[in-house]
């Protein structure tokens, strides 16, 4: 019998679970390593060589050198463990959240200034709030997609 | 016996911790959250506790992935703030209280509730941001704390009710115990956040305020909100403040007694990602 996932239909969302933490658990370990200042400095000075050290997946390393946060994500990374990486490259928490989201810095700092994003449209996959994935990126990436031309 | 007289809910985002620990909270964008904590402050030195039965979530800094809790007490006599990646903040060392926890643990465990025994353990700013906000920043805290861990992290986190009823067990333990102690009890995280994914920086605080509501009145009915609710409306970390109906169950009121009074209560959007919410309630005497 299948596990009920009542949150499979939040867009832009992935929740940790214990499918998502089995896939996940050499990449949160190697984020959790990153909390002993040694290790942050051996990192940072081969950032390949102490990847190759864990048993992640290639897809998983790439992910990491890319810092494509929603990539981590989606290959089972939890955002308080990945925080981690975002420590070590001096980046706060909103640098990193804004990130997954196409905004600018400058672009997300003002959304939450002014609010944060609305649940509104974006509550069920198939609405049209704009954490939804037809309307990504999201700020001025999204607008000018397209218009390179 | 000991008594439980207040319980303290409040966010504990760490970039709280960050601007006072950096002199920046008499910046613009800070002063309208720490002036909602002014009273809140005062009304710590007039009602100070002799242990804070303080519920938090651990941020993957105590507990990685090796183990995951659900419910974790520490019972050694202090605890280390943690060096979370950007170094371990200035606050003074928490101190414990052993015999109260080990009273507890053995109390609440033979209610069925199946709790881990914590005997080292750094504490992260889950635990001393609502240190911070309650009682400044003094060389030592003014009281002792028993922190209580809660697995937010990895799903399924507990349900709402399990919380709730939890903090009834809590409750029971705490007023068996011989020593005539002042004790308050607090729950801490949310209000309405995410932190990932293109759905980052969600607020909601319509709901977040209806929640507070809820939380005064009707503890009982919003114990039964599911799971996909808070995620849906409050953000995928949202599913943090289960935590706060621990803190609500162990209230005079869900024992025969009046309904709390409602001394403090505060909302305030943006604190980084996050809505802060706060309140104070006392237990009639």
């Amino acid at each position: 019998m299948s596990l009920e996932k009542p949150y499979l239909d939040v867009p832009g969302t992935t929740i940790f679970d214990a499918d998502q933490s089995r896939r996940g658990y050499h990449l949160n370990q190697f984020c959790m390593s990153l909390m002993r200042a040694a290790n942050r400095e051996r990192f940072k000075a081969n950032e390949r060589a102490y990847l190759d050290e864990w048993p992640m997946t290639e897809e998983q390393k790439q992910a990491v050198l890319a810092r494509d946060l929603n990539r981590c994500i989606g290959l089972g990374g939890n955002i308080y463990f990945l925080a981690k990486i975002g420590a070590t490259d001096g980046k706060s928490f909103q640098q990193m959240a804004g990130s997954m989201t196409g905004m600018t810095e400058e672009e997300y700092r003002n959304m939450m200034l002014a609010g944060g994003r609305s649940p509104e449209g974006n509550r069920y996959t198939g609405e049209d709030g704009d954490a939804q994935a037809h309307r990504q990126p999201q700020g001025a990436a999204g607008r000018n997609k397209g218009q390179a031309f | 016996m000991a008594k439980i007289t207040a319980s303290v809910f409040t966010s504990h985002v760490p970039a709280i911790g960050a601007a006072l620990d950096l002199g920046k909270d008499k910046e613009p964008y800070w002063q309208p959250l720490f002036k909602g904590y002014e009273y809140s402050k005062q009304w710590m030195k007039d009602n100070t506790p002799d242990v804070i039965f303080l519920v938090y979530n651990d941020h993957a800094t105590a507990f990685s992935l090796e183990m995951i809790p659900t419910f974790a007490i520490g019972c050694a006599d202090q605890f280390q703030p943690a060096d979370e990646g950007y170094g371990a903040r200035p606050v003074p060392v928490v101190q414990g209280h052993p015999e109260l926890a080990a009273h507890i643990a053995q109390s609440v465990i033979q209610q069925d509730f199946d709790l881990t025994i914590v005997n080292k353990m750094d504490v992260d700013h889950g635990l001393t941001v609502p240190l911070s906000l309650m009682c400044g920043q003094p060389a030592a805290w003014p009281c002792r704390v028993i922190p209580f861990a809660v697995n937010v992290v990895q799903y399924p986190v507990p349900s709402g009710r399990r919380c709730y009823n939890l903090g009834k067990a809590i409750r029971n333990a705490i007023e068996s115990y011989d020593e005539p102690l002042n004790v308050h009890i607090w729950g801490t995280g949310g209000m309405s956040h995410q932190l990932q994914g293109p759905r980052a920086g969600l607020i909601n605080a319509e709901w977040d305020n209806k929640f507070l509501d809820r939380l005064i009145a009707d503890p009982d009915d919003l114990a039964n909100v599911p799971h996909i609710e808070y995620v849906r409306e409050a953000g995928s970390e949202g599913i943090e403040l289960v935590m706060w109906l621990i803190a609500r169950g162990a209230m005079s009121d869900n024992f025969g007694g009046p309904p709390p009074t409602v001394k403090h209560r505060f909302f305030h959007v943006p604190a980084s990602n996050t809505a802060v919410g706060h309140l104070i309630l006392e237990n009639k005497q």
